[in-house]
């Protein structure tokens, strides 16, 4: 139980030191020294002491935006079995309100960003919109692998005790799943064969466009949020990947250790790769889903 | 070793993935080249008995020989000579190849098993694997615009007929083998003429523009 809290308090308080980490491998990899791996807490903080502009054309749609899009997803982690410890809260099909409830973070952030009236921030949720529709399918299949390989309908069953049975039977399908699983990280979280997170005057951003007019506290929400999300997929990319849930405080180290390598890995992609034209990402996603489609086929003979 | 087996098997149905939604030519030329060179060990894996080492070594060696590098080598030199831009240009995109690819794969692996076959199989994969890639190949081969591109398709087309032909590999002399492997090699190499040829007539590898023909 008190481990169960250690993880939980772990997913609550390290997700911006996870973006950190990316920050500092590619300017490691730049060149440059970089902005310390805390940057990000010291960013909420100032971000948390100033107060909110609101144009007069918004709604309370446009506040609820980013409070209902941290909910969702902390919310989605009670759901997300860390490392050695049982999820929260689990439950036979609770991988489909995992992935809707993601959804329901995203289609508040689309609606805020509808809200403002902008036609660059309504750009920017066409395209969020489009490519996270070809994500879904990818992360649906990649969970009906896992369900499929370990038996189980839950979250805390695919990743819990019958992933090494599964692993011993089943790897060249669950190697497949990992595959498409960190490219629908990717995609999801913009990183960067799909989306920059770093630029902000381009007409190719995706998430970045939408949270253009968000400030103060609200814009401290919408990125602790997605540091969260960043960890949430990290967790279940090291999980089925570590392959064996270990218990106790080794369990919790080498969670952090994977979660740690995650953020590394995001980093050395971004350094190496340059990002997709707009017209290339549905082929990824796609690819991703076809890689997870195959896993599945393969089990299901 | 049966898990690497099945290793190869995948690699080369997601190398055949990757050959339907790529759209450099280089990368498409060097995917067939390493799908050629996979299906090189496939033989040495399958051996069941001491006795075929010869014939075994034989068909693997040939295969990568021509399969991995010969004709990668020749089709390389024929874009370098031709100037060929490096776009593929296909007529059905790529993600609808793509689908229609993960398609029949997924039919591949899921009706293979209902296949009569005159000998007891090697391996589950071999039949599916083989069915995938040949369809794969077709794909190619129907719905790339380039002459190239073409010549690609036949040659993961032949592939898949590769892997097919490791199910009768102790029966069939590698007499057979070599022919079927310098008919491949004949082909690609004329085409890689021909191509070279049009190209200076035409200024186009667009086989497209053929169907314009009139008398």
């Amino acid at each position: 139980m008190l481990l169960a809290l250690a993880y939980l308090a772990a997913f609550l308080a390290l997700p911006p030191l996870l973006l950190g980490i990316v920050n500092r491998v590619k300017s490691r990899f730049a060149g440059r020294e970089g902005p310390p791996p805390w940057q990000l807490y010291a960013d909420l903080a100032r971000l948390l002491r100033k107060g909110a502009v609101y144009s007069r054309t918004t709604t309370w749609v446009f506040r609820a935006g980013p409070v209902v899009g941290l909910a969702a997803v902390a919310t989605a982690g009670l759901l997300t079995p860390f490392g050695g410890a049982p999820a929260a809260i689990g439950f036979a099909g609770d991988f489909v309100l995992f992935a809707y409830l993601l959804g329901l973070a995203r289609f508040f952030t689309v609606l805020a960003a509808l809200d403002t009236g902008s036609s660059f921030e309504g750009m920017g949720a066409a395209r969020e919109v489009t490519f996270s529709s070809l994500a879904e399918p990818a992360l649906f299949l990649c969970l009906m692998t896992l369900a499929r390989a370990t038996g189980s309908l839950s979250l805390g069953g695919m990743f819990g005790p019958a992933l090494p049975l599964a692993w011993g039977r089943a790897a060249p399908a669950l190697l497949l799943t990992a595959i498409a699983l960190f490219v629908v990280a990717l995609a999801e979280n913009a990183r960067i064969p799909v989306d920059d997170p770093n630029t902000h005057l381009e007409l190719t951003m995706i998430h970045e466009v939408m949270v253009l007019d968000h400030s103060g506290p609200d814009l401290a929400l919408i990125l602790y949020g997605a540091s969260l999300k960043l960890f949430l997929f990290g967790a279940l990319f090291v999980r089925l990947v570590l392959g064996f849930p270990v218990e106790g405080l080794a369990g919790l180290a080498m969670f952090l250790a994977g979660l740690a390598g995650f953020a590394a890995l995001v980093g050395v992609i971004e350094s190496i790769m340059a990002r997709l034209r707009l017209v290339r990402v549905p082929q990824l996603l796609v690819g991703a889903s076809v890689l997870s489609a195959f896993g599945l086929v393969l089990l299901l003979r | 070793m049966s898990a690497w087996t099945e290793m190869v098997f995948i690699l080369v149905v997601v190398l055949d993935f990757f050959l339907l939604a790529s759209s450099r030519l280089k990368a498409v030329i060097r995917a067939a080249a390493a799908q050629g060179a996979l299906l090189a060990v496939l033989p040495l894996l399958l051996a069941s008995h001491a006795a075929e080492l010869g014939h075994v070594l034989a068909l693997s060696v040939g295969a990568l020989v021509v399969k991995g590098v010969v004709i990668p080598w020749l089709l390389l030199w024929a874009i370098r000579e031709a100037a060929i831009r490096r776009e593929v240009e296909p007529i059905v995109g790529f993600i609808p190849s793509l689908i229609l690819g993960g398609l029949g794969v997924a039919l591949a692996f899921a009706f293979s098993s209902a296949m009569p076959l005159p000998t007891p199989e090697k391996h589950d994969f071999i039949v599916p694997t083989a069915l995938s890639t040949v369809w794969t190949g077709l794909l190619l081969v129907v719905s790339r615009r380039k002459a190239v591109s073409q010549v690609i398709g036949f040659l993961v087309l032949e592939n898949g007929v590769f892997v097919f032909g490791l199910l009768l590999s102790d029966f069939m002399p590698t007499m057979v083998e070599a022919g079927v492997l310098l008919d491949l090699f004949a082909a690609v190499f004329v085409m890689g003429i021909v191509m070279f040829h049009i190209n200076r007539e035409f200024s186009s590898l667009d086989t497209e523009k053929l169907s314009a023909l009139k008398d």
